[in-house]
């Protein structure tokens, strides 16, 4: 501790060298942080997902649709706790490029299912109240400057209204909040109401979700729910939502090795940039380096110098680049709606900060040994 | 001496000198070709999923569909509907036969290879005059399904993405089995990505009866368009909406194409942030250790501005090797490198190889070029500034 400001010189002896030091590294980091965060957008909440929630979906593909009448049986089974259903209901509003999911469900065993969706009491209590209410997530309604009470028209593209028209409308009663990490841009109106009002489809929904009591089951009851519907018309496929979304998320490609690939590449880069300037940083002090040796300093004590000084850069400048990028990326989804899930998960985190610890000690220990090997005498003489 | 030699020379000794400071010379050129292999990768991958969806228009083509449905997946068109379409003016006839394609649209679940996982794939039912209508389409490998059976023909990029579907293999969806029969290319578009069987097979196995989703039409001219459009949207019988299939995918790759440029800007932008750093501390590092050298140049009357250039052409000499070395990496590593990913609009899978174009090279030596200035401007006024007597007393 006595010295640390022995360190600290040292670090100023060249400013501007230090100051371009700090920042690349604070640059490295800083993509460090949004990659991580771009690349758990892509797998689109994967950690969340229920392991005691399994997806009942028609085997050939998850657009064909279930029959209605599976939600009895599926209950009967032993061990299920509850099942709902949801249905895809493909509406733009405006513009297709406004996407976000419009889903019909059946408001209280959804919300009973999903405990990571917070919905104000009232709001359910106005939602069961209105058939044609619609409750949708905080970023959505923001997006578009909804506000309760709103009347919002979409155009539907599967389902017609009894009239023939694909115009639709919905009151904005409720605004949900949720877990981080979970999809806020969701469009969820009541499926009761789509079915009274639709002209096609009758009769048919989406796919299940079926709540079992003891997720270590999950896979034999999957097992068990695709042999009661075997050689039916509409044969199924169980996964558990976690499996399901895992596996979409692999449908939209390989993003995250892609992601890994490119910060491999810049950390190598920091790593060569960094450890270059710290050898030369020391190779510059190579006679003071041999008159604190003559003065007594163990080759231990100058190893510890040399290393704390280069960790300290390290850990400075990485701890600024996260910070940062937490605060960018707590600010929102910069693409406007087209990565839900955005956020900077802590794992992420603890892993940079061992990254930063890694990057520092590493950069520091080839100039550090060279220093710690010094002959005094030769050293001396060079200068 | 004139101005000019002056800059010559001293430029021509900094340059020569270069391999002197090879350690910190490499790691501007290691840093500025990695943002460079990044940038380029990245961009060559939006070009690729942009050339696969625009290659697969054609000029002389329109896409039919109902009336406010804006892709196939939520199309829906009745056989009497398409009987209409065919009877449009300005579709291309062979003898009495209109050259139009009434197809249906759905996905099946097959494993894709690099997860093996289950992965939307695109199934399309398709009349006998298809190639026909597509004509950059051909069979390559096996032969063309048998109209009225159970057999489909797969395409290039589909057969290489997704697992069991060379030539003789069983498909198995739901309760129906396919047998490939065949492999076609389709000049590398989307349609690569698809299965093609008999519309009317696929009808009874999705119980569509007499329906269909699109019509795919082959005009006369391009065109002929208009009047093919505005015969079928003034007819209220036909009640569809027609639109050039370039357009048609041009809309559907906005989207991805868009978020993976997003992307792909702001990493790059950051990281050469981090690669003007990295030069300008090499550059720095070269004053530094030359600057007895220039000092003796400053005071055998070499000028400052002389001196100024001299760094800056070092500086961009470096950033120029960086991208020449970045641009090659990435050509040799990401060209015609083939991956799929979700088309969000239809829900299926669309394959794509990427393409690293010669204006994409352009550009990532161009943005080497930058980050080479700006790392090297400051360094480059500092040793214009070295004061003579005091740098020459140094070392």
């Amino acid at each position: 501790m006595r010295f640390l400001p022995l360190v600290w010189r040292s670090l100023w002896r060249r400013k501007i060298r230090t100051i371009f030091t700090i920042l690349s590294i604070f640059v490295a980091f800083l993509l460090f942080g949004v990659l991580m965060t771009i690349r758990a957008a892509f797998s689109l909440g994967v950690e969340l997902a229920g392991l005691d929630r399994l997806m009942v979906i028609h085997k050939v593909s998850i657009i064909q649709p279930l029959p209605v009448a599976y939600q009895n049986r599926l209950r009967s089974v032993p061990g299920v706790e509850t099942v709902t259903h949801n249905t895809w209901f493909g509406g733009i509003y405006q513009d297709p490029s406004n996407f976000f999911a419009t889903i019909a469900i059946e408001p209280e065993p959804y919300l009973g299912m999903y405990p990571e969706i917070h919905l104000p009491p009232e709001q359910m209590k106005a939602w069961l109240a209105d058939r044609q209410g619609v409750v949708v997530g905080k970023d959505l309604a923001s997006r578009f400057g909804w506000k309760l009470g709103d009347r919002i028209p979409i155009r539907g593209t599967i389902y017609r209204t009894k009239s023939g028209s694909y115009a639709w409308e919905f009151n904005l009663v409720g605004i949900y909040d949720a877990e981080p990490g979970f999809d806020k841009t969701q469009f969820f109106f009541r499926y009761d109401y789509l079915d009274e009002a639709r002209q096609n489809g009758d009769g048919l929904v989406g796919w299940y979700v079926v709540k079992i009591k003891d997720s270590s089951r999950s896979q034999e009851m999957a097992a068990s729910f695709d042999e009661l519907f075997a050689n039916s018309s509409a044969e199924t496929k169980t996964t558990t939502e976690k499996g399901f979304i895992d596996g979409f998320a692999k449908q939209v490609g390989d993003i995250g090795s892609i992601m890994m690939a490119i910060l491999a590449a810049v950390l190598f880069t920091m790593l060569l940039v960094v450890g270059n300037t710290m050898a030369q940083a020391v190779r510059e002090r190579t006679s003071e380096l041999a008159v604190l040796k003559a003065l007594g300093f163990s080759d231990l004590r100058i190893l510890t110098l040399v290393l704390a000084e280069s960790l300290f850069v390290a850990m400075f400048a990485g701890g600024l680049g996260l910070g940062v990028a937490w605060l960018i990326v707590r600010n929102g989804d910069p693409t406007g709606g087209l990565l839900p899930a955005f956020l900077l998960p802590s794992r992420d985190v603890a892993a940079g900060v061992a990254l930063m610890a890694a990057v520092g000690l590493l950069a520091g220990l080839l100039p550090a040994t060279t220093a710690m090997r010094l002959k005094i005498t030769d050293a001396l003489r060079k200068a | 001496m004139s101005w000019l030699t002056q800059i010559g020379t001293v430029t021509l000794l900094s340059l020569k000198t270069i391999p002197r400071r090879a350690g910190s010379s490499a790691v501007a050129i290691v840093g500025i070709a990695g943002v460079v292999i990044v940038f380029v990768a990245v961009l060559s991958m939006a070009q690729g999923f942009f050339n696969a969806m625009h290659s697969a228009g054609a000029p002389d083509r329109a896409l039919v569909m109902r009336t406010g449905a804006d892709d196939e997946m939520t199309s829906g068109l009745s056989g009497p509907q398409t009987d209409i379409v065919k009877q449009a003016p300005g579709l291309f006839r062979d003898g009495q036969r209109a050259i139009a394609s009434a197809e249906m649209f759905v996905i099946i679940d097959l494993p894709k290879r690099s997860t093996h996982t289950a992965a939307n794939v695109p199934m399309r039912g398709i009349e006998p005059t298809t190639f026909q209508v597509r004509r950059e389409a051909k069979i390559v490998e096996g032969r063309m399904l048998t109209f009225g059976t159970n057999e489909v023909v797969a395409g290039r990029a589909a057969a290489g993405q997704f697992e069991g579907l060379s030539v003789g293999s069983v498909v198995k969806a739901g309760q129906f089995t396919w047998t490939v029969v065949g492999i076609f290319e389709s000049a590398g578009s989307v349609a690569e990505t698809e299965l093609w069987c008999d519309v009317r097979v696929l009808q009874g196995a999705y119980n569509r009866g007499n329906s269909y989703q699109s019509v795919l039409a082959r005009l006369d001219t391009p065109e002929a368009y208009d009047s093919f459009k505005n015969w079928l949207t003034s007819n209220p019988q036909a009640n569809v909406s027609v639109r050039r299939e370039a357009d048609y995918y041009a809309a559907q790759s906005v989207t991805l194409t868009r978020l993976i440029r997003t992307v792909g800007f702001a990493i790059a932008s950051l990281m050469g942030i981090g690669a003007v750093f990295a030069a300008i501390l090499t550059m720095y590092t070269a004053v530094a250790t030359r600057s007895r050298e220039i000092a003796t140049l400053r005071a055998i009357g070499f000028n400052t501005f002389s001196v100024l250039i001299s760094v800056l052409a070092e500086s961009l000499g470096l950033a120029a090797m960086g991208g020449l070395l970045g641009g090659a990496l990435a050509y040799l590593a990401f060209n015609g490198y083939q991956t799929s990913t979700i088309n969000f609009q239809t829900f299926s899978q669309v394959a794509f190889a990427f393409a690293v174009t010669p204006a994409l090279l352009a550009q990532g030596l161009a943005y080497a070029l930058t980050m080479g200035l700006i790392g090297g401007l400051l360094p480059a006024v500092r040793a214009a500034r070295l004061p003579i007597s005091s740098a020459l007393r140094e070392l």
